[in-house]
């Protein structure tokens, strides 16, 4: 047995050792994925001209496209590397995640999709002001719609220099310059066509690598997923195909499963897609087609996770990265060879530009759109002196995350994925639905729930095991709540509840009729 | 006054927009309660009884596996069957709300 298994290690560290040194395979692969996404900017650029089509590619993408555009937008390469590790190092527990990640998908579904659609123009922040004062609202929205993105945009540049450092043997400093640059190119010349396109062509590598890693893998067990499940259990315990010490607070889990699921339906860059599409009945085929993609992907990365721990096994993975991100690309290589691990590798990189690419286009969006023209400009809105903004907001989110990205070099990047993931849900999703379903919600109701849902989760998670005990080393956490959503997001409700009930605002509610006129009917929705 | 809002007003007040919206609603929350107790109950199980998701099924497939998978492939359902319904009946009596304004 014992002997066994460490002829199966003998026989993976060979294969494990290109991982780290330029694979010509992968940078080929990726030098052709920039090639081709920067030619349809170049196409892109061309039909980018006013701010519809720079901010929602002139409305004209089909429900479908759309649909895979929202799903290549929110997997991440964090979710592909990260839970396919995560059940690779941990088993079950990985599938609890992705669960989480996913069932805030229906919700943007029953609550959302079709409102925002009808409501909105270029954000999300166009909604909870439609009937509300512009000024006030568009800056609480905009600090809320900007943390999001910088904390998400931080988790991406810093994995993505990790990631490339391993995979490439690139200097991480001139992975991320890499990054940023090509990012910024897509946004600033194409706006939200390329941007589409690139999403499109990253969730079409993404799934169907994925698709055929999962095909080679099982190809070893004979084609039978029980043979599989079997191999683990016998390797690693039975404990691994079952829920394990991931979860042991029941708050904490509700907490963490509320910030992951409501935290989707508040993430700016995604929301604005709805924009994309010429009515609410595309985006509901786009929320759709993009369940039905992600979750068919989460299985597939489930598949990864285990068939990394049985056939590369636990210790080399562990090994090569402790939390495990390593395991798909590591499978790969294991299954099918160096050009495989290559390909792979190229999708990984494609995916964190696709993903940044989109955090920056919506922060450009929040600050021409909703501080340049609504605060500053008093809602005159001056098409060229928006796009000008717009595009001076890309440079400068490009050259922010680059920096951002060196500064925060080597740092946890799990915990700033969790902090964006709690401000969506505790700051933004709160206020955009009240002021959907809700007449007698007021300005002030709005712009103290969002204030409260941001700084709670700021404060919260500071003071949370994952701050205050893991990084800076104190014994004990002032706030015993790993994930802050269960208190920041219910404190963000009662406060929106209760200071629009304290201060009525007549015109808000009398407004209400017009609103509720085009969220339902869609007469005279943009 | 006469201004658009009126019409708005009288739209809203009618018996057919207050049905479409109240049947909106109710299939809408209906749905949304049935994902929020699948999933919170889902985790409440792991986190209160992991023995239970350990329980076998057949030789050495634990109930956690199908029951995740299952978790996945039900949301997804979920919202087919929400564009099911609101292709099929809430955009005809939108559209059959929509000819009303136009006709008058």
């Amino acid at each position: 047995m014992l002997t066994s298994s460490l002829l199966l290690q003998a026989s993976a560290l060979p294969a494990a050792s290109t991982l780290g040194t330029a694979n010509p395979v992968s940078i080929i692969m990726f030098f052709l994925f920039v090639l081709i996404t920067l030619y349809i900017t170049y196409w892109a650029a061309k039909k980018t001209k006013t701010g519809s089509e720079f901010y929602a590619a002139g409305r004209n993408i089909s429900g479908f496209q759309n649909g895979l555009a929202l799903a290549g937008d929110y997997m991440s390469a964090a979710s592909f590397l990260g839970i396919a590790g995560m059940v690779a190092t941990k088993g079950y527990d990985g599938l609890i995640y992705s669960i989480g990640f996913l069932v805030g998908w229906p919700l943007i579904m029953f609550l959302i999709a079709e409102p925002l659609r009808n409501l909105g123009k270029y954000t999300f922040a166009d909604v909870v002001a439609y009937r509300l004062q512009q000024r006030p609202i568009r800056i609480v929205s905009s600090v809320g719609s900007l943390l999001t993105i910088a904390f998400y945009l931080i988790a991406q540049m810093v994995g993505a220099g990790g990631l490339i450092k391993t995979l490439f043997g690139l200097q991480y400093e001139l992975a991320v310059v890499v990054v940023g640059c090509v990012m910024t190119a897509y946004v600033l010349f194409g706006g939200m066509l390329a941007t589409t396109w690139v999403q499109i062509i990253k969730a079409v590598l993404l799934l169907s690598g994925a698709t055929v890693l999962v095909i080679l893998s099982l190809a070893t067990f004979n084609f039978s997923p029980a043979n599989l499940f079997q191999s683990v259990a016998d390797k690693y315990g039975e404990a691994m195909l079952s829920p394990g010490g991931f979860i042991t607070n029941p708050f904490d889990a509700l907490s963490l499963g509320l910030a992951l699921m409501l935290g989707t339906a508040g993430l700016p860059h995604i929301l604005m897609r709805f924009y994309t599409v010429p009515d609410a009945k595309a985006a509901r085929k786009s929320v759709f087609v993009a369940t039905g993609f992600i979750g068919y992907f989460y299985i597939l990365t489930f598949f990864i996770g285990f068939s990394a721990m049985v056939l590369v096994g636990k210790p080399i993975i562990e090994g090569i990265d402790k939390g495990g991100n390593m395991a798909a690309l590591l499978l790969a290589e294991q299954t099918g060879g160096t050009a495989f691990l290559g390909f792979i590798a190229a999708v990984a990189f494609a995916t964190i530009l696709a993903v940044v690419a989109g955090l920056t286009l919506s922060g450009a969006s929040s600050i021409s759109h909703d501080l340049y023209v609504h605060v500053f400009q008093k809602g005159v809105s001056n098409e060229k002196g928006e796009m000008k903004v717009a595009k001076r907001a890309t440079v400068a989110l490009g050259i922010l995350s680059i920096v951002l990205g060196l500064v925060f070099k080597g740092q946890n990047v799990a915990f700033m994925v969790g902090l964006a993931f709690s401000i969506a849900a505790s700051a933004n999703f709160p206020a955009l639905l009240m002021s959907i379903i809700w007449k007698k919600f007021t300005t002030q109701g709005a712009v103290w729930s969002i204030a409260t849902g941001a700084t709670l989760s700021l404060v919260l998670i500071v003071l949370s095991p994952t701050i205050w005990v893991d990084i800076l080393q104190n014994s004990e956490a002032i706030f015993p709540l790993k994930n802050p959503a269960l208190v920041s997001m219910s404190a963000a409700f009662l406060t929106g509840i209760v200071v629009s009930l304290v201060n009525p605002e007549p015109e808000a509610a009398e407004k209400f009729e017009s609103e509720k006129l085009r969220t339902y009917l869609g007469i005279g929705a943009e | 006054m006469h201004h658009p809002n009126k019409t708005a007003h009288a739209v809203i007040e009618s018996p057919e927009f207050k049905r479409l919206v109240s049947k909106r609603w109710s299939v809408s929350l209906l749905l949304t309660i049935t994902i929020l107790v699948i999933y919170i109950g889902f985790l409440l199980v792991v986190a209160f009884d992991k023995e239970l998701l350990a329980t076998k099924i057949g030789s050495y497939l634990p109930l956690a596996l199908p029951i995740g998978f299952g978790i996945i492939v039900t949301a997804w359902l979920l919202t087919g069957i929400y564009v099911f319904w609101a292709n099929n009946t809430y955009d005809t009596e939108v559209q059959e709300i929509k000819n009303k304004i136009n006709a008058n």
